[in-house]
């Protein structure tokens, strides 16, 4: 089983290196595959692992990607003149600002939001149940509508991200995004494959089963609530912050708080491929974005039309998602063990 | 910010007054979400979409050259029927799962209503004029539309009657008997799944009555959906299930609410200051509920 699972982990490594010359006109689908996988899995932490199921992760993605853009762009240059010149050609990052900028604006996307979230995850994480979600949506609705008055990050006319330097080939634009996306997922698998394998995840799924038991217990089940929203925080931020450089274009509600539709592609996702496993948010972002590339274009403007369908569809006959199939018809390869005399008698009683 | 509000005390009163007409509207949205939270144990995310759509039902009559004030009537109609064919379709598959399946379902719901009429009316802002005239109150210094008025009217009369049929009619007992305790109301002999469908058609058709005042006082536009879904939401956690009184009193509070931050902060942050005040409402009774240890249940 070790054995496999390395052959399995080292094949997608390969591949994932290899796809964007393997598939060089995809390297932007591509990139946003490895955002929405980061997305589904940070949801994951909080819907799948914890019961807490969150409209509001869309709050740390948004903040990352303006927090990235404005810093790279106002280490070197004036941000509010940046932002009235909608884009023209102004100011120019030459390569060495550029990916100073994208660094140093990386680490701040990355940080900001966690500590946002340590800091409302005390008032926020107290809410149960519907509360939680109707409270986390409003949370993200309003940090979009807010920001969309805001005039120093370009208010409603949006705020254009710095171009990508002249460096090099066509190609390196692509390239530099699509290897720079699949290293944040693999730091943000690795960094969640590792946590599940302690006691934290034990605990997350305690508070999922029963809160007031594990409080009982003698669980500080909130410290462990922020901490895991913190962990979320900090790779939406992160994924938010790149998504920002490959857009190239950050508008308030339509691009960087975009509840209509990431918001909801991290839920729909992670409950596609399985809630509360570790590779049913990478399936089902897998599976949805395939999906969705394949036959978007096909309802030629009527995707979101095609999207709520999806969702309610989605919902309604296979809420177990992918991974909740595969367990259910193969129980073994999961590690539980099905007592044949047991399941003799559920196929007599059937 | 702007100090004009303390400065010239008749802006504070047109404030007022047209917060408390604009929150008799949201009151009575409010009143058909805490109708079927109660019966049906669903918080309906598309409740401001059926909202809009109503309103577009008005605005089209408005368009065929009827006066938009019989949408009224014409209105509920329709939408009580649009909420039985929702109910029959989707909601009776989510009754009785969890709460978040219904939210997600309804925001499913959401999306499509909200696409689909942006199909089919477009994304221009509309209003269906009235032609209603204005009252001037204290010299013309407060400047009332007609049609807020009638419209307030028009809500409070829909209002009175739904409570009156709740109280009087063999369904509106069914209805109550089933919120109380839906099993023993099907041992009783109710049949749940009927009144199930009644209740979300009540919903809707209620939707629809607003939907159309909205047309003819404010505008419509098909993405505007969400934010009544929200005031609703808030005015029933404020007030309470099954509290009329409160229903109407924190409406009309959150209409008072939403004009000044209109006034003080600027339009542009009027809706995120309603979601804001959601957050903060949400929290409040967080800690104010941790005090008393009454949330464990």
């Amino acid at each position: 089983m070790n054995k496999n699972n390395l052959i399995l982990y080292i094949s997608i490594l390969i591949f994932g290196l290899a796809a964007p010359y393997v598939f060089p006109a995809f390297k932007v689908q591509l990139s946003i595959l490895c955002i929405l996988i980061v997305l589904a899995i940070t949801w994951n932490i909080q819907g799948g692992e914890m019961g807490y199921n969150t409209f509001g992760n869309i709050l740390f993605y948004g903040l990352g990607m303006y927090l990235c853009a404005s810093v790279q762009v106002g280490m070197f240059f004036p941000l509010a003149e940046w932002t009235e010149s909608g884009g023209e050609k102004t100011f120019v990052h030459t390569p060495t600002q550029f990916f100073q900028g994208m660094a140093v604006g990386l680490v701040v996307a990355a940080v900001v939001p966690t500590i946002v979230a340590g800091l409302i995850g005390y008032s926020i994480l107290g809410l149960r149940g519907h509360y939680f979600a109707i409270c986390t949506l409003g949370l993200g609705v309003a940090a979009g509508e807010i920001s969309g008055g805001i005039e120093i990050i370009g208010a409603g006319q949006g705020f254009t991200t710095p171009p990508f330097p002249n460096v090099g080939s066509l190609e390196a634009r692509g390239e530099f995004f699509y290897f720079l996306s699949f290293l944040v997922l693999i730091l943000t698998f690795l960094a969640v494959k590792a946590i599940y394998s302690t006691r934290f995840k034990l605990i997350l799924n305690a508070i999922r089963d029963n809160e007031d038991k594990a409080e009982a217990m003698g669980i500080e089940t909130m410290k462990y609530k922020i901490i895991g929203w913190m962990i979320s925080a900090f790779f939406c931020g992160l994924a938010g912050g790149i998504m920002g450089g490959l857009v190239g274009y950050i508008d308030s509600t339509d691009v960087a708080f975009d509840g209509r539709e990431m918001g909801v592609f991290m839920v729909l996702m992670a409950i596609l491929g399985g809630k509360g496993t570790l590779w049913g948010p990478v399936i089902g972002a897998t599976v949805f974005h395939i999906f969705k590339e394949g036959f978007w274009t096909f309802f030629l403007g009527w995707q979101y039309v095609a999207l709520g369908v999806l969702i309610v569809v989605i919902v309604i006959y296979f809420p177990e998602g992918i991974m909740g199939w595969l367990r259910e018809k193969y129980p073994e390869r999961f590690g539980e063990v099905v007592d044949e005399a047991d399941r003799k008698a559920q196929v007599e009683i059937k | 910010m702007d100090f004009l509000v303390f400065q010239y005390p008749m802006i504070t009163v047109q404030a007022c007054l047209d917060g408390i007409l604009l929150g008799v509207l949201f009151a009575l949205i409010a009143y058909g979400m805490a109708l079927q939270w109660g019966v049906m144990n669903i918080i309906n995310i598309a409740q401001g979409d059926l909202v809009i759509l109503g309103g577009y039902i008005a605005y089209f009559m408005y368009l065929y050259g009827i006066h938009p004030a019989w949408g009224v009537i014409v209105a509920p109609v329709i939408m009580y029927f649009v909420g039985i064919a929702i109910y029959k379709l989707v909601i009776n598959k989510v009754v009785d799962r969890d709460l978040f399946i219904s939210i997600l379902a309804t925001f499913g719901i959401s999306i499509l209503f909200m696409q689909l009429m942006n199909f089919a009316f477009g994304a221009d802002v509309v209003l269906a004029n009235s032609g209603y005239g204005t009252t001037m109150l204290f010299d013309s210094n407060v400047v009332l539309p007609n049609s807020k008025i009638f419209s307030a009217f028009i809500s409070i009369l829909f209002a009175v009657c739904l409570v009156i049929y709740m109280k009087k009619s063999k369904l509106g007992r069914a209805i109550r008997a089933t919120a109380q305790n839906a099993r023993a109301a099907k041992i009783l002999g109710v049949d749940t799944e009927k009144v199930y469908a009644a209740t979300f058609g009540i919903n809707a058709a209620l939707c629809g009555v607003a939907g159309a005042l909205i047309s003819i006082t404010f505008t419509i536009h098909p993405y505007m959906g969400l934010p009544y879904t929200i005031r609703s939401f808030m005015i029933v956690i404020v007030a309470g299930l099954g509290n009329l009184p409160g229903v109407a009193m924190s409406g009309m509070g959150l209409g008072v609410f939403e004009e000044f931050a209109d006034y003080i902060l600027g339009t542009e942050f009027r809706i995120g200051s309603v979601f804001l005040l959601l957050v903060l409402i949400l929290v409040y009774r967080r800690f104010k509920l941790s005090r008393k240890r009454e949330y464990l249940k």
